[in-house]
């Protein structure tokens, strides 16, 4: 692995291989210490082109437990609000010899563009682009997804995936990258995935994509889900009437508290409530719903910090010119797929 | 000692056959109980792999010897992948689990517990490894076979052999709860050449 773009083209044994990993990590977290010197002297540039809290504070955290040196750049503010493009922005980062770059930009195919440009060395990192994928988050909903698996059938997380298991993802599927790189993740992992949105919100092609659509949420709900996935509206990107009222979204689509406890009459015992964040309490998820024991909203945010560890770790921590089996048999060593554009 | 075939590959012999493991992990056993005064603190850290399952047998004959002791509650295992000087010079290593015994690491006599002490890197891993993890009162360290080469100012407190080698061969630990060879489970330790 040189750079993490896409979930689409992360193979099974990779994904299951970092999650591994990000189990490590987990302990880490853990533990009185929480700092691990594997990345000692790299330097990791977090450069947001849009607006984000926990994504780039849950990437700092984790460059910094492997000791990373972390340079934050955020568009505003910037060289970039003078017009700058991001081949000199990135130009500048490679002069600056950073190691990895974390971006975020508002166009779908910038973190592609930067990794296949030659502009720069760096291994980079998707963390978001306009509405194509935002591979770290799927990667977490999949470790959560997996612990949470793991838990009912009651057996160790690591090495698994999620066979077996049935995740509805709900609401603004259309401008969400949540939703595009947790459909390919999900489905490499083994799991069964269900969208649930207004026509208006899902994307134009959805029926060509590994999952079953439903234009209900109570008829999808009536399919048993293990995990439901509420999306963020986001208010944003719209620029067109995608559907009447705020008020019937919430009531056609928004997981409230007759919904939650449908899902206590349904005799779901086991079906966790899943939200990427930030909540538009009220809107898409009901307060009730999002503090209730089955949210995972936190515990996402917690395996986040792993997850993004993992990735780190696996893409900067080995010798980056050599790819042959390692010679020591005394570590579990895997060899890494050549996924370099 | 068998002679070696055209198709068994890199020339190879066996230098510890599984009586031979087992007593110098016996004597190793009695050796830690005897620099601890008793069992009193102990705790034995193996390390991946073949470390643990050597670190999980030594508890057993300790606990054979002492029977106040449960050789589960004394067995933990520590990775020390993050903790290389090596990294970067292999392709990415996962790192593999690390377990404490319930009691902690905290003031007590830790034993670490490796299969071959060579260039002594992954010693020096382990003890900044330890570090972030605690403080004990002692660390020691014990071995299953010492074979030379130190890079480091790196001693062990009990070994099971010492066996001078030369750089170019390759000594290798088969242990049964790890490697099966040809299907079946062996314990053995082999010096080959390199190819």
């Amino acid at each position: 692995m040189k750079h993490l773009l896409s979930t689409q083209d992360l193979s099974a044994r990779n994904a299951l291989r970092l999650l591994d990993v990000a189990e490590e990590m987990a302990a880490v977290g853990e533990r009185e210490i929480k700092k691990l010197p594997a990345l000692r002297g790299r330097t990791v540039v977090n450069l947001f082109f849009e607006d984000s809290t926990r994504t780039r504070i849950s990437f700092e955290a984790a460059a910094k437990r492997l000791s990373a040196d972390v340079i934050n750049f955020a568009a505003k503010g910037s060289s970039v609000s003078k017009g700058e493009s991001l081949k000199d922005t990135a130009q500048t980062l490679e002069a600056m010899s950073a190691d990895a770059v974390v971006i975020r930009h508002p166009a779908s195919g910038a973190p592609a563009r930067l990794a296949a440009s030659g502009w720069i060395d760096a291994a980079v990192v998707n963390a978001g682009d306009g509405t194509h994928e935002h591979p770290t988050q799927a990667l977490l909903d999949a470790f959560t997804l997996r612990r949470h698996w793991a838990q009912v059938g009651g057996t160790a997380s690591a090495g698994t995936d999620l066979t077996g298991m049935k995740v509805l993802i709900v609401g603004d599927v259309l401008h969400s990258r949540v939703a595009r790189s947790n459909v390919w993740l999900l489905t490499t992992l083994g799991a069964e995935v269900l969208l649930a949105g207004p026509p208006t919100l899902l994307p134009v092609g959805v029926g060509a994509w590994p999952c079953t659509v439903f234009y209900n949420l109570d008829d999808a709900l009536a399919e048993r889900p293990d995990a439901v996935m509420m999306l963020r509206l986001q208010a944003e990107r719209m620029n067109a009437a995608f559907f009447p009222s705020t008020r019937e979204y919430s009531r056609r689509w928004g997981f409230d508290d007759g919904r939650l406890a449908l899902l206590d009459t349904l005799g779901l015992d086991d079906t966790v409530i899943m939200h990427p964040g930030p909540m538009n309490r009220g809107l898409e998820i009901s307060s009730a719903a999002a503090d209730s024991p089955r949210s995972t909203v936190l515990a996402q945010v917690r395996n986040g910090v792993s997850v993004r560890m993992a990735t780190l770790y696996l893409l900067l921590a080995g010798d980056p010119h050599d790819d042959t089996h390692d010679q020591h048999d005394d570590l579990t060593v895997l060899i890494p797929e050549g996924r370099t554009p | 000692m068998t002679v070696p075939t055209p198709e068994s590959g890199p020339h190879k012999r066996v230098v510890l056959a599984e009586a031979d493991i087992d007593r110098a992990l016996t004597r190793i056993a009695h050796e830690i109980l005897e620099a601890n005064k008793g069992s009193r603190d102990l705790v034995l850290l193996g390390i991946p792999r073949r470390g643990f399952p050597l670190a999980q047998r030594l508890a057993q004959k300790i606990a054979a010897v002492d029977p106040a002791v449960d050789p589960d509650l004394i067995t933990g295992q520590l990775d020390v992948t993050m903790y290389r000087d090596d990294l970067r010079r292999h392709p990415t290593r996962s790192p593999l689990a690390t377990q404490l015994p319930p009691s902690g690491i905290d003031d007590k006599v830790v034993v670490l517990v490796d299969d071959v002490l060579y260039s002594g890197r992954t010693v020096r891993a382990a003890l900044d490894a330890l570090a972030d993890l605690g403080r004990p009162r002692t660390v020691r360290l014990a071995v299953l076979v010492d074979r030379g080469h130190r890079e480091l100012p790196i001693r062990a407190d009990h070994v099971g052999k010492n066996l001078p080698t030369s750089s170019r061969e390759r000594v290798r630990v088969h242990l049964a709860e790890i490697d099966l060879i040809g299907g079946s489970a062996v314990n053995e330790v082999v010096i080959e050449d390199r190819v």
